[in-house]
């Protein structure tokens, strides 16, 4: 299975599992086994060069452990990461210089500068580490990223905690973009902040991705801020995917019933007033997770193939979909 | 006023103004705010961080923290000044007549404490009732917010809830003696959307079968608009609009709401850009004279720079903007 050529991310069949164990002397006593907590399970999905492809999902779902994983900062138990035809996960020549291809933007900008750093220095670091710049030049360079994300190139002289919210998350995208990468991952990169200022950084990304080609995984559980930013949208539920669509598709034809749920629990803000099921139930415990596809206690389609059979992600129209409901013409269009 | 019942309040805030005296100065959180919520009424209070929504709802119910500060004004709960109270008689109040439901349901539930002794606790403390009774309404009272077996779940701790369900439980407290109103402050941002919209339902209609009017902080105008019956819009401090909650949304009057609302993604039309406010909320200490939003409002002039706007009523809303003032020399 070679990758189109246009494809940048590809990831297949991936698999996190934490052991969650009590410590070895307590298990024996108490006589309780391993515990394995299933974060993530059998995710196959595949980013084009230039998109944003976004994973949105509930917390528990592991959007999070897939943006670790990915750019390498915890290894999978199984699958296959293979970016810009580089394989993931040995530490290769290849994988070393991939590296500085791809970068994270994280949730928290209160706790991803370190403070006792100028911002200079911040956004200097990968530059040095990755030897892309050495003396003026690199100065020149630090100053031309503090003004491609908006800020002013003397802003460099202060400490992070003379910037708000809105501003850190600026100065994150500024260290994120010094390697010149075509890769960002985007962990909830708006999630800590106030809606004003969360539109001024998505205009922003929207800006940076044009202007320099950048490739996007964009991971939130905003519905209206995937929308908003993403192409292509995979819908997570409890580690596994239960959808894949192009935005557009999956919010005027959702065709997973946790789509659908989802999409009928975000707030009305036109107050328009249209028809909605309401939400049932809550996400179950990821280390018991349910038999089956693990959203049939939720489901108002769950029959017994669905209690007994994990469903296959299968196509779907324009989407792929995991439910049997999906598959067997169950659910109405 | 407009557009309020001639029903007597059951909250009414005139001129409140909240400081914190530091070692730089004063600061004015809270700056000559005004507002009524009628009997059965959800108000909606929305703001971004630091628009000082919060610090109003403590404000009302005395537990502002230190060195925070009553400044001026009063608060005055079914016609009764409650703002100069002592500790002692405002603790009688709060539980029983202002039920309080706070963002995390974790720290608001004592986690050494079974859900029934924390019920029956509120219950008896406040209504008098004896023990049997007071379970009786406990158990009735779980019951209401959607806990299922809850004869079974009471004796069961908080941790032993998932978050929705905690927060359930957060509601049948604040609901325990019966208060005449809620003020919830944020109650549904720890959770997930599908919980979220399962809570903000209990809250409704919890508070619509026992009769409290709400007071609703939050950030999220999409809560707003599925809640609330008015809505407060604050900036630093100052209410910036407030009105019926379809006409702020649909049509809101003041640059800074508009700002907002045009900043929301949607989830029906995509534009490929956001409208954004330029610039930051301004901090406590440099609020700029004249209208606080000045600096940020696309259509300032110059009387912007130099007077404060007073709310001014425009149709069933008030909106505290020198656009709308000529309308009022007119009228």
């Amino acid at each position: 299975m070679s990758p189109a050529p246009d494809t940048l991310v590809e990831v297949s069949d991936l698999s996190k599992t934490f052991d969650i164990s009590p410590p070895w002397l307590d298990r024996v006593l108490e006589r309780i086994p391993r515990q394995l907590l299933h974060a993530v399970t059998d995710v196959t999905f595949s980013i084009r060069r230039g998109e944003t492809f976004a994973l949105v999902g509930e917390s528990g779902s592991g959007k999070s452990t897939i943006a670790k994983i990915v750019v390498g900062l915890i290894p999978a138990n199984a699958g296959h990461i293979e970016i810009d035809g580089v394989t993931m996960g040995r530490d290769t020549r290849a994988v070393r210089t991939l590296r500085r291809r791809m970068q994270m933007i994280f949730q928290d900008p209160y706790a991803s500068l370190n403070p006792r750093m100028r911002v200079d220095a911040i956004v200097a670091e990968p530059i040095r580490a990755f030897g892309i710049a050495h003396g003026r030049a690199v100065r020149e360079r630090v100053g031309d990223l503090l003004r491609a994300v908006g800020l002013d190139a003397r802003d460099g002289q202060k400490f992070p905690h003379e910037f708000s919210g809105g501003q850190r998350q600026r100065i994150c995208i500024a260290r994120a973009l010094a390697s010149d990468p075509a890769f960002l991952v985007c962990d909830e990169p708006t999630s800590a902040l106030d809606v004003s200022v969360q539109a001024q950084i998505l205009n922003l990304m929207r800006d940076l991705q044009a202007e320099f080609g950048l490739t996007y995984l964009f991971i939130s559980h905003d519905l209206a801020v995937v929308r908003h930013m993403a192409s292509r949208i995979g819908v997570l539920y409890l580690g596994r995917l239960a959808e894949v669509a192009p935005g557009a598709s999956l919010f005027r034809n959702p065709r997973h019933p946790y789509t659908r749920m989802l999409l009928d629990a975000v707030p009305d803000l036109d107050m328009s007033g249209r028809p909605r099921t309401p939400v049932t139930g809550e996400i179950p415990n990821p280390i018991d997770p349910p038999s089956g596809c693990a959203f049939h206690p939720r489901c108002p389609l769950a029959n017994e193939r669905c209690r007994r059979e994990v469903p296959l992600l299968l196509p779907a129209g324009e989407a792929i979909v995991a439910c049997h409901a999906v598959a067997e013409g169950r659910a109405a269009a | 006023m407009t557009g309020e019942s001639a029903r007597e309040p059951v909250l009414s805030v005139r001129n409140l103004r909240v400081e914190f005296p530091t070692r730089n100065g004063v600061l004015t959180a809270i700056d000559d705010v005004s507002f009524d919520v009628a009997p059965g009424e959800v108000l909606g209070v929305v703001g971004e961080s630091g628009a000082g929504k919060s610090i109003t709802g403590t404000s009302i119910i005395g537990l502002l923290d230190p060195p925070g500060r009553i400044a001026g004004g009063e608060i005055r709960l079914e016609g009764r000044r409650i703002d100069n109270l002592p500790m002692t008689e405002m603790r009688k109040i709060r539980g029983r007549r202002i039920g309080m439901v706070f963002q995390d349901p974790l720290t608001s539930l004592n986690p050494l404490y079974t859900v029934g002794r924390q019920l029956t606790e509120t219950i008896r403390t406040h209504l008098g009732l004896g023990r049997r009774a007071a379970m009786d309404r406990a158990v009735a009272l779980l019951d209401e917010v959607g806990i299922p077996a809850a004869r079974r779940r009471i004796d069961a701790y908080p941790h032993q809830f998932s978050g929705g369900m905690r927060q359930r439980v957060v509601i049948a407290l604040a609901l325990a003696a019966d208060p005449v109103l809620v003020i919830a402050d944020e109650p549904t941002t720890a959770l997930d959307v599908s919980v979220q919209a399962q809570v903000i339902n209990v809250l409704k209609r919890m508070c619509r079968e026992h009769g409290a009017s709400v007071m609703l902080i939050t950030h999220d105008m999409g809560v707003i608009a599925e809640t609330a019956d008015r809505v407060a819009v604050m900036y630093a401090g100052r209410i910036a609009e407030i009105g019926p909650v379809r006409q702020v949304v649909q049509h809101p009057l003041h640059p800074y709401t508009v700002g907002l609302m045009g900043s929301i993604p949607k989830l029906d039309h995509n534009e490929p850009r956001l409208r954004q406010i330029p610039g930051s909320m301004p901090r406590l200490d440099s609020i700029p004279p004249g209208c606080a939003f000045n600096p940020r409002c696309p259509q300032a002039f110059a009387r912007c720079m130099l007077e404060r706007p007073e709310p001014i009523p425009k149709g069933a809303a008030r909106v505290a903007c020198w656009l709308h003032a000529n309308e009022e020399v007119v009228a």
